[in-house]
């Protein structure tokens, strides 16, 4: 039963993750994994704003796939947001500070990892 | 006294569950019915795999958090706490429409139920966990009136209620619904909680927000009003 569970879990962990692009390396799957921790609460599994949470915000938490609007966004502010909230770049406090919680290492991978979600350079 | 007997075996016999507290002590029904899925002693394991891979939430800083009368009804009739499980983003349904994700509840299970003289002692023996760790000041809750705003502070201005649902089931789900906060946690446990998650749950998914102590001072009286009567 539990060895099923397992192998279910497996599977349906798998076929989300193909809908994403390509997984490039370890760093790449770090990262993910601590998407998958932190911000799918909001985000949304699709990374695309949708989480479970985002029925009850005010503000919709911002579409990560959205190639356009994420290029137009330097890699300095992403940071930013990342690092010290919504607040700090003019935008929402519903997306709050994380760094009580990721190292500043985890935070530039998750920049990077954004790159790759939105299919758009780095700035 | 009869009648009390009598409808104490009544309850045994309808909910089919046994009691074996009566010889044993508290802290034998935690280690044979409940370790398997909570962690009882600090865990030496702090890693981001962890939080994935267990399967309840912790129970080592117990007797610091817990309102023990709290704790002795739960166990004889456990209700949803986390709506997504103790790890939500197993649990959920990533949406194929645009739509929000949704909780695939198929995933959870029931809690374990206990007899009355079982949850009785289960509530004392946890009571006596996580006193000895530092972990939550005495008399960090300073009881004053939460005012007027506090009710604001959680539901907009600092976004608890994002994760949490406060009243009515409306709010967000990845957090514990803490709509009986009041009668559940203990207020100096808030305080810290509030103040530093991950001091407890070294990767939990709750950020440190760094508010000021009139903040989370307001935030804490305003979750201790809130509390499930009968009438609702
Ligand atoms: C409690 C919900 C919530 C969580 C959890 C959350 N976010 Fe957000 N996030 C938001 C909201 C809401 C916005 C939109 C703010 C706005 O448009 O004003 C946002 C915006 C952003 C932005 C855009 C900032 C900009 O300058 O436009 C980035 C980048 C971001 N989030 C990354 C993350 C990452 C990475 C995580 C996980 C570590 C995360 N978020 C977790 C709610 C959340
Ligand atoms: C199969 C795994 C499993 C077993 C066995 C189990 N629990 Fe749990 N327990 C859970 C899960 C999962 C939750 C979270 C439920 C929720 O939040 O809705 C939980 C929640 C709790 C809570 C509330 C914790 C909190 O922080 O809100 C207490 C107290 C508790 N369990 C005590 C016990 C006791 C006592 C036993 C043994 C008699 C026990 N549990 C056995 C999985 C388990
Ligand atoms: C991004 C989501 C998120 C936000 C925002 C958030 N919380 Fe939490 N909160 C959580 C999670 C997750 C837990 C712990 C769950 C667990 O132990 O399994 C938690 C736990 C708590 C607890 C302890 C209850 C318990 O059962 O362990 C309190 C009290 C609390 N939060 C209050 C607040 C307050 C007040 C705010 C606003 C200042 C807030 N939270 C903001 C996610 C959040």
């Amino acid at each position: 039963m539990n060895i099923r569970m397992l192998c279910l879990t497996g599977v349906l962990s798998l076929a989300g993750l193909s809908t994403f692009p390509a997984y490039a390396d370890d760093a790449t799957t770090r990262s993910a994994r601590v998407y998958d921790t932190y911000c799918a609460q909001c985000h949304g599994a699709n990374r695309d704003g949708n989480g479970i949470n985002s029925t009850a915000m005010a503000v919709k938490p911002r579409d990560h796939t959205d190639t356009k609007g994420m290029g137009d966004t330097p890699d300095e502010e992403l940071r930013k947001a990342i690092k010290s909230g919504g607040g700090a770049v003019n935008k929402s406090v519903l997306m709050p500070r994380w760094d009580g919680v990721l190292s500043d290492a985890e935070i530039d991978g998750l920049v990077s990892y954004l790159r790759v979600v939105s299919k758009s350079g780095s700035k | 006294m009869r009648s009390l007997s009598v409808v104490f075996l009544a309850l045994l016999a309808g909910l089919g569950m046994a009691d074996t507290a009566m010889a044993a002590g508290g802290a034998d029904v935690l280690q044979q019915q409940c370790s398997s899925c909570h962690a009882l002693t600090k865990p030496a394991d702090a890693s981001l795999d962890r939080l994935w891979e267990r399967k309840g939430p912790d129970l080592y800083y117990a007797g610091v958090k817990f309102n023990r009368e709290w704790l002795e009804a739960w166990l004889q009739n456990p209700t949803t706490i986390r709506p997504g499980g103790v790890m939500y983003a197993k649990a959920i349904k990533a949406s194929a429409d645009k739509t929000a994700d949704t909780i695939d509840t198929g995933k959870l299970t029931p809690h374990v139920k206990l007899g009355k003289a079982d949850s009785a002692a289960a509530a004392d023996a946890l009571m006596k966990l996580g006193a000895d760790l530092n972990l939550v000041q005495k008399g960090a809750f300073k009881n004053g009136s939460p005012g007027p705003m506090a009710k604001m502070l959680f539901s907009k201005l600092r976004g608890c209620s994002s994760c949490h649902s406060a009243k009515g089931g409306d709010g967000g789900r990845s957090g514990p619904e803490l709509g009986d906060a009041g009668s559940r946690l203990q207020p100096d446990f808030m305080v810290a909680y509030i103040n530093n998650p991950q001091k407890f749950d070294p990767h939990i998914w709750m950020p440190t927000l760094g508010l000021t102590d009139a903040d989370v001072q307001k935030l804490t009286g305003y979750l201790l009003t809130l509390k499930h009567t009968e009438a609702q």
